[in-house]
């Protein structure tokens, strides 16, 4: 496997100067006779594909949900990261991108992370004049918050609902190519597989989602935006929709995929209320910025926190981090709920919980203040608990949120597969093991605004444009293969529900590979895993038929795939002996702190699917920081 | 709680607007449903079960289920989204709603949405909608600084509230007109009350608006139902405003000009 990552050479700041300049460049006549594909339409598919069609490439891009405008980036809340210095508080691309490094405890690769510290200041100027309303000063200049894992107030925001607000201006500049017929979009359609053509990415096979078509897709490169696999575990923040299908699938044709162990544990979720529960709540990290966590002294203690005097409340975090207090970094803020609630500290009826109480800073700066601030999370709140958080402190606790992992991509975005680039959280590339809040819009968006419009110029200057056509025989092939697998899950007709199955997993995901993992629990879900998926293919029952609209169809063939993946998942995570980020490994760790192994894991894991029933092979990508010193990560 | 429902099932994509041969109600009976199960999970149960008895599970759209995303929303009692203000179907929960209780739940009834099947419907007409002009015609490229275009206060939260729309389509399920003037005025406030967005708002309006009349929305007859329907409480002034700013655009109309603008070079 190649996992030559075509890092430009120079110094940091010059390196993404430098490989624009080297890149080969296709001509505007010439660029027009290109196709590409672009599967998703989050903030990273939908930026793509609009900059890509800008240029003069033609573009046909895919998205499951009924319109490009839902797709789950639009729930992000909290904020995005620029490195503008807008405060005067001592921001710059460089103190960006060491936070980012650090944040995510030395698992990324210093140049991707530099050019995204970089690209940060010109996604503001971008949104800004596609009309994102960010929210503003008195003045009419923008404002900034702050968020955890940094010392300076660098995070843009629109009110709890800036993920929204990016993805309608993405979402716009989608639209108004798509008018222009440079954009030829597919809503509802999910695709299924990946075609290669002499080794090279050439095009995929989709369902239509409505009629139940399988119908092959031909370009000169496919793009895949497709997010993360946080479902995995049933239980997540993420859309019910997310999914690895797309990933993983192109993961059996030969991709690389790196970290999956990498995945992140948010910590101020609303609680489990039941059985009946199909999604978690995030509440945003931006909450942290005004509201303390905390939890009684004493284990068991069963009063109104209202009747719990300061004197025998435990704010947790600012007595174990006084420096960043409640703007630790997630991985941090999560164990630690966690910690406590282990003691018996826990609140609420199960004591899984911790209080965000905003109480001191409602005496301080008014509910006024507080609402036009976090109103619409507020709001939100109420409606799932029936509680009013102004008036009682709100409970929460972590719960899955994002995934660091994902498909193998060198410095261009480019996977081990010629021709397949990936972007946003479907790949691996920046946030090593621990992203930090609000930094995951800005990679979606630098991604697909900044930097594949001029990669992919690289990759197809080499290509003959057009050369393949859905008449290939090779798409006739995978297409009969994606028609077999639809009907080998309609005809079991077996006893358990896809959900049963989907939750299942999740149980053994959560309990295995979730807030903190270890050998024994990692071989049990290596031997549960591959058990329950066998039960799947004998027991599951799907109902209803292949040519038209069929929910549950479309349910089997993503947690079919969870099924494998989450086996891959736990090899990773048994195979990394080291606590780094969000991967915690029990046996690792330094008085409850994550404690690194540099000498054995400073690099990146990179699995090579063998095909059915062999062990994978895991690569290394060696990570060398040339730039910044590798030191214990301290937030103390 | 026991909750009995009488659910649209259809099977085919509505063509015209024969939708009442289509599909028929039919009844179901929950006997334990928790109150702190949103509208959407409670469907899901219902799912599991109509699965375990070989029945097609009802075919709903759904994503985040926090509220954001627009994928849901049904007619239920009557009411889009269900009896609660401000509140998508997602985040309705079953505590509105007194144990016993029969619900009715239709999809979104409207020409220019045909169902496609049972509480599912394609509401692909405001994307084209959108596509005809609700943006602001930049690439992607290096635009000015960001602080270069100051925004008073006032003017980017009054763009902000007509921002917050979801696109679920609410609006003009309860309209009895079917118009989608709250959504459609809505795009028009969010780029009127910024300077980016006054250079096109002529040709905006007018595109958007004709775009509207094609795909089949009715006119509004001021009974601002969507205003009470719209689960991000848009207010009805966006309809106002995209009425004025149509005919100001008609009234500076002014014919093209005769002379060549600039060289052949």
């Amino acid at each position: 496997m190649n996992l030559d990552a075509r890092i430009p050479d120079g110094p940091l700041e010059q390196k993404w100067e430098n490989r624009k300049f080297e890149q080969k460049l296709v001509s505007p006549a010439n660029k027009r006779k290109y196709k590409v594909l672009v599967v998703g339409s989050g903030l990273a598919g939908a930026s793509a594909a609009a900059s890509m069609a800008e240029l003069g490439y033609q573009v046909e891009c895919f998205c499951f949900q009924d319109s490009p405008r839902r797709a789950h980036s639009i729930a992000a809340q909290g904020g995005i990261n620029a490195a503008k210095n807008y405060r005067n508080d001592g921001d710059s691309i460089q103190r960006l991108f060491y936070d980012t490094v650090k944040g995510g405890d030395f698992r990324a690769r210093e140049a991707n992370v530099y050019r995204l510290a970089q690209l940060s200041v010109n996604i503001i100027d971008q949104a800004v004049a596609a009309g994102v309303p960010f929210a503003r000063e008195y003045g009419g200049l923008l404002d900034n918050r702050s968020f955890g894992g940094a010392q300076v107030s660098r995070t843009f925001y629109a009110r709890g609902q800036t993920g929204q607000q990016l993805l309608l201006g993405a979402y716009a500049a989608l639209s108004r190519q798509i008018g222009l017929k440079t954009v030829k979009m597919f809503p509802r359609t999910e695709m299924l597989d990946l075609v290669l053509v002499d080794g090279h990415a050439k095009g995929i096979v989709v369902r239509d989602l409505e009629t139940g078509e399988i119908r092959s897709h031909a370009a000169d490169a496919v793009v895949l935006a497709t997010g993360g696999y946080g479902p995995v575990f049933y239980l997540s923040t993420n859309a019910k929709g997310c999914n690895v299908t797309a990933t993983w699938r192109a993961h059996k044709r030969g991709a690389g995929f790196a970290n999956p162990c990498y995945t992140q544990i948010h910590p101020t979720c609303i609680p489990v209320s039941g059985d009946h529960q199909s999604k978690l709540t995030l509440m945003s990290e931006s909450l942290r910025n005004d509201g303390r966590i905390w939890v009684p002294m004493k284990p068991s203690d069963k009063r109104k926190p209202a009747d719990i005097p300061d004197a025998e409340r435990d704010y947790y975090l600012e007595r174990k981090y006084p420096s960043y207090g409640n703007l630790a970094p997630r991985d941090i803020a999560s164990r630690a709920a966690m910690t406590v609630c282990e003691e018996g500290r826990g609140i609420g009826d199960t004591g899984l919980g911790v209080f965000l109480d905003f109480r001191d800073s409602i005496q301080r700066v008014g509910k006024q203040a507080i609402a036009a601030k976090y109103g619409n999370l507020f709001h939100m709140y109420a409606k799932i608990t029936a509680e009013d958080p102004y008036a009682q402190p709100m409970r929460i606790f972590p719960a899955v949120h994002y995934t660091m992992g994902g498909l193998w991509v060198d410095y261009d975005l480019q996977s081990n597969v010629p021709g397949l680039f990936v972007l946003g959280e479907a790949n691996f590339s920046d946030h090593g093991s621990n992203r930090l809040g609000a930094s995951a819009l800005m990679q979606g968006l630098a991604d697909g605004y900044f930097v594949i419009p001029y990669t992919i110029g690289g990759y197809l200057a080499g290509q003959k444009a057009g050369a393949i056509k859905p008449d290939h025989p090779e798409f006739g092939k995978i297409a009969a293969g994606v028609r077999d697998m639809t009907k080998r899950l309609l005809a079991i007709n077996g006893k358990r529900t896809v959900d049963d199955f989907h939750k299942a997993l999740g149980k053994i995901m959560w309990s295995k590979c979730g807030m903190s993992r270890n050998e024994k629990g990692l071989n049990e879900a290596l031997r549960e895993i591959p058990a329950l998926r066998a039960e799947f293919w004998q027991d599951v029952k799907v109902v209803g038929s292949e040519m038209t609209m069929n929910q549950s169809l479309e349910r089997a063939g993503r947690v079919a795939d969870f099924l494998e993946f989450g086996e891959l998942l736990c090899r990773d995570a048994l195979e990394r002996r080291e606590s780094c980020g969000g991967h915690f490994r029990e046996e690792w760790q330094d008085g409850g702190e994550a404690k690194r192994d540099d000498v054995n894991f400073c690099h990146v894991a990179v699995w090579e699917h063998r095909g059915e029933g062999q062990p994978p092979v895991r690569h290394q990508e060696p990570l060398a920081f040339d730039n910044v010193h590798l030191a214990v990560r301290s937030y103390k | 709680m026991r909750i009995s429902l009488h659910i649209w099932r259809q099977s085919k994509k509505s063509t015209k607007a024969n939708f009442k041969q289509d599909g028929k109600m039919v009844r179901y009976q929950l006997d334990h449903v928790s109150p702190d199960m949103s509208f959407l999970e409670m469907l899901d149960v219902l799912n599991e079960q109509l699965t375990k008895k070989g029945e097609e599970p009802v075919a709903f759209d759904h994503d985040c289920r926090e509220g954001v995303c627009g994928s849901c929303g049904v007619m239920i009692d009557g009411e889009a989204h269900g009896p609660e203000s401000g509140t998508t179907t997602c985040q309705l929960h079953m505590r509105s709603f007194r144990d016993g209780a029969e619900i009715w739940v239709e999809p979104w009834r409207a020409a220019a949405f045909p169902v496609v099947k049972d509480l599912v419907v394609d509401r692909s007409a405001f994307d084209r909608v959108v596509q005809s002009g609700a943006f602001i015609s930049v690439n992607t490229g290096a635009p000015q600084d960001a602080n270069a275009i100051p925004v008073p206060k006032a003017d980017a939260d009054r763009a902000f509230d007509a921002a917050t729309c979801i696109g679920c389509g609410a609006c003009v399920a309860a309209c009895k007109n079917a118009s989608a003037m709250l959504f459609v005025g809505a795009k028009v406030s969010h780029f009127l009350h910024l300077p980016q967005g006054r250079v096109e708002r002529e040709q905006r309006a007018r595109h958007l608006v004709a775009a509207m009349d094609q795909e089949g929305f009715g006119n509004c007859t001021n009974q601002n139902e969507c205003e009470a329907a719209c689960p991000k409480e848009i207010p009805v002034r966006v309809i106002a405003e995209m009425n004025r700013e149509f005919v100001r655009a008609k009234v500076r109309q002014e014919p093209v000009s005769s002379k060549r603008v600039g060289g052949d070079g």
